[in-house]
Order: C-alpha cells, then structure tokens, then sequence
C-alpha cells in the first residue's frame, strides 16, 4: 500500500479455516470515517474478513493494517481500544443481567487495578439509552426477545467506544423499525462522532441507503467496491447474487433500490 | 429516531450493579463458615474430645500445651489438608467447567486425575515412598493434561476436548486395573487405599506443598485469569474483541488447574466428585455467570471437611476413607442433577 493508506485495511490475505481457503489474494481497504457496508451471498466470506480485520483469525498470507502496523503484532487489549467487532451470534452467559453483559464492553479500558469509573458509567448509561434497552437494565439477558437481545449486544460493542466498529450483521433479529432505528444510529455514530463503521448487511436497499462506501462479495472475492450509486447496479446484483433485477431510483433518497424479478421473467435474455 | 443525548431519566448507577453480586458473597461466606465449624468440631473430636470453644482457644494460641499438641500436631495436619485439597479441587473444577463450557467438564471426568492414579499407582506397584509418589502423582495429572491438549487440538472449548479427556479417563481406568494385577497383596491393599482418595495420617508433609501450591495459583486465578474467564463464556470471538488473550488465558487457567488438581491427588489420592460438584452447587447457589471462582473455593473447602467429618465418625468401630463419602454424595448428586438438567432441557 503506497501513498494514502486509511487507518484499517487488508493486502493480499489469504483467509483458510485449517486447511480450507475461503478467500485468496484479497485486499480491502476501509476509508477513515466512512460508514462501509460489505454485502455478498450467505458463506461468500463476509464473516470471514471480519474476523481477519478484527484479529481474530490470522491471515495465512498477506497482511492486515492498523494504523500502520500489522494487527496481529499488536497486544489484543491495544487493538481492543481501537477496533470493536459485534460477532455474527455470541453467547450470552448463564443468568447474566442487561447491564452486567453492556458493563462488559468496557473490559478493554480496565486493569487490575482500575475497575470501574465515571467514565465507564456514563458510557454504558449512554450506550444503553442509545439503543433503548436502559428500560430493561435489570432484566436476564436470555429472557430477552431477539431483537431485545440483539440490541444489548450492540449497546455493548458501543460501550466499547471505539473509533472504528465493525458489525456483523446488525440487523439480524429486529423488525423494521427497529431495523431502521439501529442503522440510524449507526448512521449518527459516523456522521456526528467521525467513527469508521462497518457493517456486514443483507438488505440491498439499506445498503444503498446508509453506506458511504459499499463492498460487495462474492465467493472469497471483492466483485467491485466505491460508493453506492456506482456499485449497485441490476449488472451486478445478478453477477454477485445470481438474482435478475431492476434498479431503479429510491423515491424517498434517490439511492439505488434494488427491485427482484416477478417469478415470472419476461425471458428477455440478461 | 434515536440519538446519543436524548434526555432521559437515567437508570440506578450501572457500576452498584457490575461488581460482585451480594448473593456470590453471601453464599461464600456461609460455606466458608460452615467449614469453619465443621473444622472446629473435627478437631475437637476423637479419642481425646475436646470443647470447641478449647478448641478455638488453642488455635489462637491460648490454649493448654496438652490441647496445643494434640490439635496443632496430631490433628490440624490432616484439617488443613482437607481445607486445602477441598479449595484446590474446586478452584481447578471451576476452572476447567470455565474452560471446556460444560459443567460435566471437571478434571475427574476427564482423565487429569486418573493420570495423577495412575502414575501414583505405578509407584506403589514398584514399591516406592510416599514422596516419589505424590511427585509421580502430580507428573501424572500434569502429562494427561498436556496429553488431552494435544491431541483435542486448538478446540480446548465444546466437545472435543471433553471426549478427549473422557477416552483418556477411560484407558488410563484401564492401565490402573492392569497395574493391580501385577502388583502383590500388600501393595495392592495400599495402592486401593490411595485409589479411593483418603486424608488418614495426613502430616504437615502433605499440607505444605498443597498449601504452597494454592498460595502461587489462587491470586493468579483470581486477579489475573478471573476477569477474562467471565468474558471467554461470551465465545471466543467476542472475548478475543474485547481484548482478551484468549489462547494465553486457556493455557495459562489450564496450567494452574491442572496443577492444583495434580497436587489435591498428591497430597489425599484421587477424592472423586468434589471438583466435579462443588463448582456447579456454587454456581447454582449464586445464580452468578462466570466461573464463581471464590463461592467454589469455599464450597469445596466445606464439603471436604465436611465429607471427611462423616467418613470418620459415620461408622462406630472404624473410619472410612474419604474418597468413600464423596462417592457416594457426589454420585447421588450428578444422578439427581442429570435427572434435572435433562428435564430442564440444558443437556
Ligand atoms: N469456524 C469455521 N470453520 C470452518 N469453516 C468455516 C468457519 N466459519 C465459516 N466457515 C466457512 O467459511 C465460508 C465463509 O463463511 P462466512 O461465515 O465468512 O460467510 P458469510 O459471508 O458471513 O455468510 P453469511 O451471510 O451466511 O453469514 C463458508 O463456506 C463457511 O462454511
Ligand atoms: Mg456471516
């Protein structure tokens, strides 16, 4: 990577679990302050770079950056302070409450020694009251609905406060509302606080809606990247999902809107 | 719409809320003393009885020289042997249950302790002395440990390293059964002895290298491995997220439970069912998530004192080995548990 580099990027990894190699050879860069958004079929890999930009799961050639420096010679705790990932599912603990479970995002800005402060307070205050789960403080997180759940997992990747999060799949779980409440947030995050977002989504058209810069994926394989409008084309919504489509200009934002195909096509050869 | 300054009325203080849970405290102090009252009265009982409250004197250094001798020489040995043992097995069951997400993932269901017998055994088959055997005895758990590591792979977590462990218990069952029949009549009587874990004629030999041990590991488990064992529950990739170690934190937990397991065994043989139980009767009595790390130590420390207190007065006209009464609780308990659990749908 010469010249502009931004804060968070991947140069030639190659991505395998063992012995099976999921990606080759494939370099993203995620631009400072941007609000990315990598869509891709279902097992195309985008769990899979998450986990290579987050350092959990070690290129087996070619190299992630943060800041400037290779992430796996980095401590966990160091890169935990910069860079925030939501897993695509998680586990909550045996009768943990709300709180404690939020209280957690803030493992990486504590020590032995310090444990719990003003600062860790209002965050997680904030953090819960943002994505409206403060009423259910007190509540066993595995009574929670889905979706409930789900936004307390978000609330404690917030209550991390890092400069760059990475979402996988946030959405997932919640009705529309919701849905649209939690990108709005998102979309306030990047756009208020300057921090770099990425998030992994299913919906084309919240896609188109929200992101700055748009990722697209198919088998292992960045298929074209940059901002939304040039991305998401009818073209390449057929090349990455397989899917015959129309787009057309979104009435409410004037973003792409990716409408499928009625069952049955008019055969005209795509 | 949602925003980050929305005025609202803010919830109670979050930080009363994330410490240590009154009830964890409540639950270690009234196990903690109830050891102490049962150590109270093993102390004072047998061939010399002696008051508790005498008792309590003496071991503020008040008492008379003849309760001074009696308790801290004949008697306090094989008390804080049990105290010890009983905390070590509980820290290292709580550990591994941690570790392995599975709360029938103790070191007694996984081949650690019979790895302990069975290296102890083949010391006693040969003849050898009590130290060679508690030194081959922690070799043992220390091997089998590394043994089930390597071959589980990286998978410390699930299954994997749980039927690992369970196929290890299984041969090293079998290797102890060949042992004894190669061993003549008098070592066999000593070698069962020790198989069914026992605290008689317990000295300050036994007690100091377990009291040591627990000393070195207890503060590492506690201060520095507690906090990231609490976050490895959320699954890997959420803890490693936020900054936890995660490969340095299990092998460095399964060292120190390993090693805390592998001396109990040194020091009072291989006492089945307290690191299996007293974890899960703690974390059952907390309702706390984590692995309950201190609730365990003291839950542990009561039921060894306390399972030893009945081994040695259940039966009029002799003592039973304690390994005899964990058994028996121990196994009734896992029946009754299994029965609930499977009700309740968790396994
Ligand atoms: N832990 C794992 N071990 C082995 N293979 C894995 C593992 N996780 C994922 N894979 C495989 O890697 C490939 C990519 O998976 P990944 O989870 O990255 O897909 P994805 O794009 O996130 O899909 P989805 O939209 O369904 O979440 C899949 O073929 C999957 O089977
Ligand atoms: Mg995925």
């Amino acid at each position: 990577m010469t010249g502009h580099t931004s804060r968070l990027s991947g140069s030639g990894m190659t991505l395998a679990y063992d012995k099976r190699v999921i990606a080759e050879n494939l370099s993203v860069e995620i631009p400072d302050g941007s609000f990315t958004v990598i869509i891709g079929p279902n097992a195309c890999g985008k769990s899979t770079l998450l986990r290579a930009l987050a350092r959990l799961l070690k290129p087996t050639a070619g190299t992630v950056l943060l800041d400037g420096r290779d992430v796996h010679s980095q401590p966990t705790r160091t890169v935990a302070r910069t860079l925030g990932l939501l897993p695509q599912s998680s586990t909550a603990p045996d009768g943990i409450t709300v709180a404690e479970l939020v209280a957690r995002g803030r493992y990486p800005h504590q020590g032995i020694l310090r444990r719990w402060s003003a600062e860790d307070e209002n965050v997680v205050q904030e953090s819960m009251l943002a994505t409206g789960v403060a009423d259910l403080a007190d509540r066993h997180v595995d009574e929670l609905s889905g979706g409930q759940r789900q936004r307390v997992w978000l609330a404690m990747a917030l209550a991390q406060q890092t400069p760059l999060l990475l979402l996988d799949e946030p959405t997932t779980y919640l009705d529309i509302a919701h849905q649209i409440e939690v990108l709005d947030l998102c979309a306030e995050l990047h756009e208020r606080q300057g921090r770099t977002l990425v998030a992994v989504l299913h919906d084309l058209n919240h896609a188109a809606r929200y992101a700055t810069h748009l990722i697209a994926m198919r088998s292992g394989r960045v298929a074209r990247s940059g901002p939304p409008s040039e991305v998401l084309t009818a073209e390449l919504v057929e090349e990455v999902f397989g899917l015959p489509c129309r787009v057309i200009d979104d009435p409410e934002t004037g973003t792409p809107l990716v409408i499928p195909a009625a069952r049955r096509s008019t055969g005209a050869p795509v | 719409m949602t925003t980050l300054e929305r005025p609202a009325v803010r919830n109670r203080s979050i930080g009363s809320r994330v410490g240590i849970r009154p009830r964890a405290v409540v639950v270690g102090a009234v196990a903690a003393l109830g050891a102490f009252v049962i150590s109270v009265f093993s102390l004072g009982t047998g061939d010399f009885a002696i008051a508790p409250a005498d008792v309590v004197t003496t071991l503020f250094g008040e008492g008379n020289p003849a309760h001074e001798f009696i308790i801290s020489e004949l008697r306090l040995p094989r008390l804080v042997t049990a105290l010890a043992v009983g905390a070590a097995l509980a820290a290292g069951g709580a550990v591994f249950q941690s570790l392995v997400r599975n709360p029938l993932g103790s070191p007694d269901m996984l081949g650690v302790t019979n790895g302990a017998s069975t290296a102890a055994l083949t010391v006693v088959i040969l003849g050898g002395t009590s130290t060679q055997l508690s030194i081959a005895a922690v070799a043992g758990g220390l091997a089998a440990t590394l043994l089930i590591q390597l071959i589980a792979g990286r998978a410390l977590h699930g299954f994997r390293f749980i039927l690992v462990g369970i196929g290890m218990a299984a041969i090293l069952t079998g290797i102890s059964g060949y042992l004894l029949t190669r061993g003549v009549q008098m070592e066999n009587a000593r070698a069962l002895l020790w198989l069914t874990g026992s605290l008689d004629g317990r000295d300050w030999g036994q007690a100091v290298p377990m009291l040591i041990v627990l000393g070195v590991t207890l503060p590492v488990l506690l201060l520095v491995c507690g906090p990231g064992l609490r976050m490895l529950e959320m699954g890997d990739d959420s803890a490693s997220a936020l900054g936890v170690p995660v490969s340095l934190l299990r092998n460095g937990s399964l060292l120190a439970a390993a090693l805390l397991v592998s001396f109990a065994a040194a020091s009072a043989g291989p006492v089945n069912f307290v690191a299996l139980i007293a974890p899960h009767l703690a974390k059952r009595l907390t309702r706390a998530p984590g692995p309950n790390l201190l609730p365990s130590i003291a839950v542990g420390a009561l039921l060894l004192t306390g399972a030893d207190f009945i081994a040695q007065h259940l039966l009029e006209d002799r003592a039973l080995p304690v390994g005899v009464v964990t058994g028996l609780v121990g196994g009734a308990y896992l029946v009754w548990l299994l029965t609930t659990e499977r009700r309740a749908g968790r396994i």
